[in-house]
């Protein structure tokens, strides 16, 4: 099952033109810099834009082609928008039931008692728009998306309105979505940081023009992409919970490359977490290391080197079919004599838990 | 106190003033509501003819009713055609007449509290599954209501207060087309200062107290809003 998209816009100073086919499943991030027609994409996907000569199918059914456009509240979708834009006229409850009691009920699949306790409003019920904090509003007006089943959710940086603090709260609560829910997410972004919590699939939007598109593991560590060459430039890696270590107070995690360690985690062994080697923190050596304070190694082979400017590399090494990326010198890289296929030790001082 | 002849200009004052109220919202909300969200071009054209009431003396506005109302004038011609009777001095003239000449004060809160909204709301509602028409009583006319306070007390006030087109086009036939207005004219061109001063007293403070009940729920409205 997949979503097939084909746009074009073309305003004096602004284009759009991307032909894209994404998975009907998991949270999918359009990034890209603001300008580059993320929004674009994502309000001609509702149908609130109407893109002439676009096509849009989604799973088994046509949204959009030359003949028909589905008008945008005939659409199974739920859309979150950047700021939360709750009515004024109706308290938090009344907000929630609006879309809910437009929607068939045997098409109800959320039901709104899951959608407060998803985002943990249920306090707020009685309450006027204006008497929410921004988060809460943001929170209410997500709960309000969900409840109209969707069977797509569109959100348009959902958080860029809020402060850091707030960030975090509701980040929180869209990573349990994403984990509870089964409904596919199509998440727009322009902050790294999200990208690296939420995403499964990724879609890297540049001038209006898609530059890459692929699961977000994979293009983070590809070279020829901004986002590796970047300051923060990392890999993520999908790990395993196997065992806590109380006598030094560690967990320990599987990846398919090795075992990797981190400060002990109030998490149940067996889960799935999202973790991030960021490449300034990875180090290469020709043996495996005994005499070492740094926990975390583990073999790699040595795929693709670019050079930085006159004394760096970066380089992306293979740890049994997972990327990770390792920022160093020139001068190291030729003291170890490194070329694509030679086998080396990554040495990682610091893993960063995401989930 | 009041007169019979008085009281029958009350009681027309006040039924010609919840008629035209009535119609000019019935007719207002679709014309507000069409400019408020039209991208067409020339719509100033029409916002210039809803205007027009405002600044031409309502003697020139019910001269041209008179005529195009009367038997030999476009609408009264093809009524006189069709075997009704012309509109002209009937109750039925004066609220052509008053709904032409309050038009401006209906349509143009009503298109501010229009444009007020903007499309976001719209938007959120279409995403939620709302149809147009759904949306414009469920979203548009809740959001709206302060313009619909205020443009409702603004028509019935100003239809209570005209005097010359009424004079033109209603004639000021006691117990049919007389309004208060009128009446006190009448009172004082006889020098019947006491009885033209309980009218004019009255009318004073029921219009005061009409804009007073605008203003403060108008303040109330806005609070309610983020």
């Amino acid at each position: 099952m997949s979503i097939q998209a084909r746009f074009r816009v073309d305003r004096q100073d602004f284009a759009l033109d991307v032909d894209l086919i994404i998975p009907n499943k998991g949270v999918t991030v359009v990034f890209g810099p603001s300008g580059c027609g993320k929004t674009t994409l994502l309000r001609s996907i509702s149908g609130l834009e109407r893109c002439p000569d676009g096509f849009l199918k989604v799973g088994d059914s046509v949204w959009q082609d030359d003949k028909h456009f589905i008008a945008p509240h005939k659409r199974p979708l739920g859309y979150v928008f950047q700021e939360a834009s709750l009515f004024a006229h109706l308290n938090v409850k009344a907000n929630l039931e609006y879309g809910m009691k437009r929607v068939p009920v045997s098409a109800q699949k959320v039901s709104l008692e899951r959608a407060i306790e998803l985002l943990g409003i249920g306090a707020l019920l009685e309450r006027r728009a204006d008497q929410l904090s921004g988060g809460e509003r943001q929170r209410v007006s997500i709960a309000r998306a969900l409840a109209v089943s969707p069977e797509l959710l569109l959100m348009d940086e959902p958080l860029s309105s809020l402060n850091l603090e707030r960030k975090q709260e509701i980040m929180l609560y869209l990573q349990s979505l994403h984990n509870e829910l089964d409904i596919p997410i199509i998440y727009v972004s322009h902050s790294l940081g999200e990208v690296a919590r939420l995403a499964d699939h990724m879609v890297l939007l540049d001038n209006g023009k898609v530059r890459a598109t692929g699961d977000v593991t994979e293009l983070f560590s590809r070279l020829d992409l901004p986002i590796a060459q970047s300051d923060k430039a990392a890999a993520f890696i999908q790990a395993t919970i196997v065992e806590h270590d109380e006598e030094f107070g560690l967990t320990y995690l599987d990846f398919a490359g090795g075992r990797l360690s981190v400060i002990r985690q109030d998490m149940q062994i067996g889960a799935t977490v999202r973790l991030r080697i960021v490449a300034r923190d990875v180090s290469l050596t020709l043996e495996r290391q005994t005499g070492t304070s740094i926990l975390n190694a583990f073999p790699v082979v040595v795929e693709e080197i670019i050079s930085e400017g006159v004394s760096q590399l970066m380089i992306r090494l293979m740890a049994n079919g997972v990327p990770i990326l390792c920022r160093t010198s020139l001068k190291s890289a030729t003291l170890l004599d490194l070329k694509p296929g030679k086998r080396v030790f990554a040495q990682v001082k610091t893993v960063a838990l995401l989930s | 106190m009041l007169s019979e002849g008085d009281f029958n200009a009350l009681i027309i004052t006040l039924k010609l003033a919840a008629v035209s109220t009535i119609i000019l919202l019935l007719l207002g909300t679709p014309l507000a509501w069409w400019l408020a969200r039209t991208r067409w071009r020339y719509k100033f054209l029409i916002e210039a003819m809803v205007a027009l009431p405002l600044v031409l003396p309502p003697t020139v506005l019910g001269f041209y009713l008179l005529i195009t109302l009367g038997p030999h004038g476009a609408v009264g011609g093809l009524m006189n055609w069709l075997g009704a009777k012309p509109l002209a001095f009937t109750f039925s003239g004066l609220v052509i007449g008053s709904v032409v000449y309050s038009l401006p004060f209906v349509v143009q809160p009503l298109q501010g509290a229009f444009a007020a909204i903007g499309t976001r709301s719209l938007e959120v509602a279409s995403t939620l599954r709302a149809s147009p028409l759904d949306r414009f009583f469920t979203v548009e006319i809740p959001l709206a209501r302060s313009g619909f306070l205020t443009a409702a007390v603004l028509g019935f006030a100003h239809t209570v207060g005209e005097f010359g087109v009424v004079l033109m086009i209603g004639g000021n036939i006691p117990g049919q087309t007389q309004v208060l207005s009128i009446a006190i004219y009448d009172h004082v061109e006889v020098l019947e200062y006491s009885q033209a001063h309980w009218l004019s007293g009255g009318l004073l403070i029921v219009s005061f107290l009409m804009l007073m009940v605008v203003y403060a729920l108008n303040r109330r409205f806005l609070v309610t809003q983020p």
